[in-house]
């Protein structure tokens, strides 16, 4: 079978994916697997996302050429994905709207999500907004404190953030008790899940609304260059903006791929979000995938900088392209992120979120090495307006 | 025969129905499960039910999710529970015991190994919350060969297909929860539960469980008129909590709600 014909009828890509969910998950799921292989053939809903694509999210989104600090890396030319000038600020929208719309056709009336760094919450309100639709964004205690402002920016749009205190209080505690909320209301409501995972359909539907970025990207980078590029970039939590990017290149093999995780302090210290590059697979949250775990399989803390990449698990997708070869995984350290953070902003003007700045510090890796004639082409998934006070705060400053 | 359908067996020529207690394995500390495991017989449990501590029970409520909690401040493992369990069956050869949890400690272990282990600590059933029978073959054939009986949850979702194909997987028992999803969650719809049930026992033999809304001697009553066994998890982890600091009153508080159960429902 061909990469981009995954995943299987069941959801599985190679080993990973499928869904593994409790029997009271059964029946929402297989009536969302139904609405989702229904409408994505449906001409009229098509035509109807590609309006809001266009004319609410403001796609397509430009390439840009970042002539400045190519030239300071004195190797290979890096272009930009910008998804960081979609409406909301990151890539984060191009998902929400689709399955908003989904929600609308298939009669739901309430809309609910998980959130990390507050941007897929920020997101998801939005569009719940914009339809009319109940919203409830379920956010790790933990999370909500260092991302206050989008906690505020998800009240401003009509949602109502529920603050969760159970477990570790990050994202994968939001995701348990978005999980429970569905489970209880599933007759009016439609749980939007932020990125490629969960169980299937999930994992295959967050990543063909959000390939609309390797669509674009794809077709962008021949008109500006002549030619494909020798290398994508993306950072990796979940992994929806990366498979976003890759999908459309995968049949491409000239094209190299790189995810990029979050290494946190190191991966020799244990403490980071990385479990392509140091975890192992197991189960969690509905499919198969690399985990962060014990010797005991309890899902362990992951820890990282950027909130947006916090999380112990990752896309099946992505499990299963490390695990072919198709791509390659590597991490990032926290440190190393944020001078990609200072140094992109300083030679270019582009304040980058702290999750995209990990792809950039990987860039920055790479470019020395390459060509000067060569191409890496990075997506820049979100802007760091959200990040200021993490910024300041690791140097000392409050504002 | 298993011992869980033995037990089954000998309810149904008594005419009565089954009384089966949860408690999660290591709340609050390991040492406190064997005993209290024989407290819950000694008060009328027929079958017991031992929740397996994961870090992140999605299909659970706050009351079991702090149990595990509890148990995982001191790293309850899969080894232990099955420890707890041979330990339980030195001076208990006849109480059947199931285990419920999720796939992914089961999934480090190795399904065999797992299997394996289990049967040599006088595990009886095993209920997997997240491993639908699609996903499942491999871990059900490995409990098969070991004589386990593979219990299933039901749901008030679950079409009659659905109900056919996962009773065909079970045996021992299947176990029927709310929708309201969560365990500890929702307030019983007994007439519901009788329409439901009347759906379920058409495609199967199986004795059917009723796990949610059952906190006191008259729910249970109630609900053992219609069931062939009544599952009670959250409040007997509630009492657990409660008396968390003391090991003597949890088993005190606990063995008197059962007793109570258990009176009233041989009583309906």
């Amino acid at each position: 079978m061909k990469l981009t014909e995954l995943p299987d009828a069941r959801g599985h890509f190679g080993p990973y994916g499928g869904v593994f969910v409790a029997e009271t998950l059964m029946a929402p799921i297989e009536e969302l697997r139904l609405a989702y292989e229904k409408y994505m053939q449906d001409p009229d809903f098509l035509a109807e996302l590609d309006a809001d694509l266009q004319h609410y999210v403001g796609r397509p989104s430009p390439i840009y050429h970042a002539e400045r600090l190519s030239r300071e890396l004195g190797g290979a030319q890096v272009y930009l994905k910008r998804e960081d000038l979609n409406h909301t600020g990151a890539h984060k929208v191009n998902n929400t709207i689709g399955q908003a719309l989904l929600a609308r056709r298939m009669g739901k009336t309430r809309i609910i999500a998980e959130t990390g760094a507050g941007q897929h919450g920020v997101a998801t309100a939005t569009v719940a907004a914009r339809l009319g639709l109940e919203c409830v964004v379920y956010m790790g205690e933990v999370d909500a404190a260092r991302q206050e402002a989008n906690v505020y920016r998800m009240r401003l749009l009509g949602a109502e953030v529920r603050t969760v205190s159970s477990g570790s209080r990050t994202l994968k505690d939001a995701l348990n008790e978005a999980m429970r909320d569905w489970v209880a209301n599933v007759d009016d409501t439609f749980y939007i899940i932020g990125t490629v995972a969960g169980p299937h359909p999930y994992p295959a539907m967050v990543r063909d609304f959000q390939a609309v970025i390797g669509r674009e990207a794809r077709e962008q980078i021949q008109v500006m260059t002549g030619r494909l590029p020798d290398a994508l970039i993306a950072c990796v939590g979940g992994g929806s903006n990366a498979i976003g990017l890759f999908y459309p290149f995968l049949e491409d093999e000239q094209v190299a791929i790189y995810g990029v995780e979050a290494g946190g302090e190191g991966l020799e210290t244990g403490r980071h979000a990385a479990p392509l590059c140091a975890g192992r697979p197991g189960v969690l949250h509905g499919n198969r995938t690399y985990l962060m775990e014990d010797a005991d399989g309890q899902i362990i803390e992951t820890h990282s900088i950027s909130a947006g990449l916090d999380y112990p698990g990752v896309g099946p997708e992505h499990a299963w392209l490390k695990d072919c070869g198709r791509a390659q995984y590597v991490a990032v350290t926290d440190e190393e992120a944020l001078d990609a953070f200072h140094r992109l902003t300083r030679t270019e003007g582009i304040i980058p979120a702290l999750e995209s700045s990990h792809a950039i510090a990987q860039a920055i890796k790479l470019a020395p090495q390459m060509d000067r004639d060569a191409i890496l082409l990075v997506n820049l998934s979100g802007r760091g307006d959200k990040d200021m006070h993490t910024v300041a705060a690791r140097e000392g400053l409050k504002l | 025969m298993s011992r869980i359908e033995n037990r089954f067996a000998a309810l149904r020529a008594q005419g009565r129905t089954a009384l089966i207690p949860f408690i999660t394995a290591g709340d609050p500390r390991k040492e406190d499960t064997v005993p209290l495991m024989h407290t819950l017989v000694a008060r009328g449990a027929d079958i017991l039910e031992l929740g397996v501590p994961f870090s992140d029970p999605m299909a659970d409520g706050p009351v079991i999710q702090r149990a595990s909690e509890r148990a995982l401040v001191h790293h309850t493992s899969l080894h232990d529970v099955l420890e707890m369990v041979r330990a339980f069956r030195e001076t208990d050869a006849d109480t059947p015991v199931v285990l419920m949890g999720y796939l992914n400690p089961i999934e480090v272990m190795g399904y065999e190994d797992f299997a394996e282990a289990a049967a040599e600590a006088g595990v009886d059933g095993v209920l997997t919350v997240d491993i639908p029978p699609e996903e499942g073959a491999e871990l059900l054939a490995a409990l098969r060969a070991r004589h386990i009986d593979p219990i299933y949850l039901l749901a008030p979702t679950s079409t009659p297909e659905r109900i056919r194909s996962l009773t065909a997987s079970a045996s021992g028992f299947v176990y029927y929860v709310s929708l309201k999803g969560v365990t500890g969650a929702g307030n019983l719809d007994l007439e519901a539960v009788r329409a439901k049930l009347g759906e379920i026992r058409a495609v199967t033999e199986l004795p059917v469980g009723v796990g949610f809304g059952i906190k006191d001697a008259a729910t249970a009553r109630a609900m053992g008129e219609i069931a062939d066994a009544v599952v009670v998890g959250s409040a007997i982890v509630s009492l657990v909590e409660r008396h968390a600091s003391d090991p003597e009153a949890i088993r005190e508080a606990v063995g008197c709600l059962v007793g109570e159960m258990r009176q009233a429902m041989d009583a309906g």
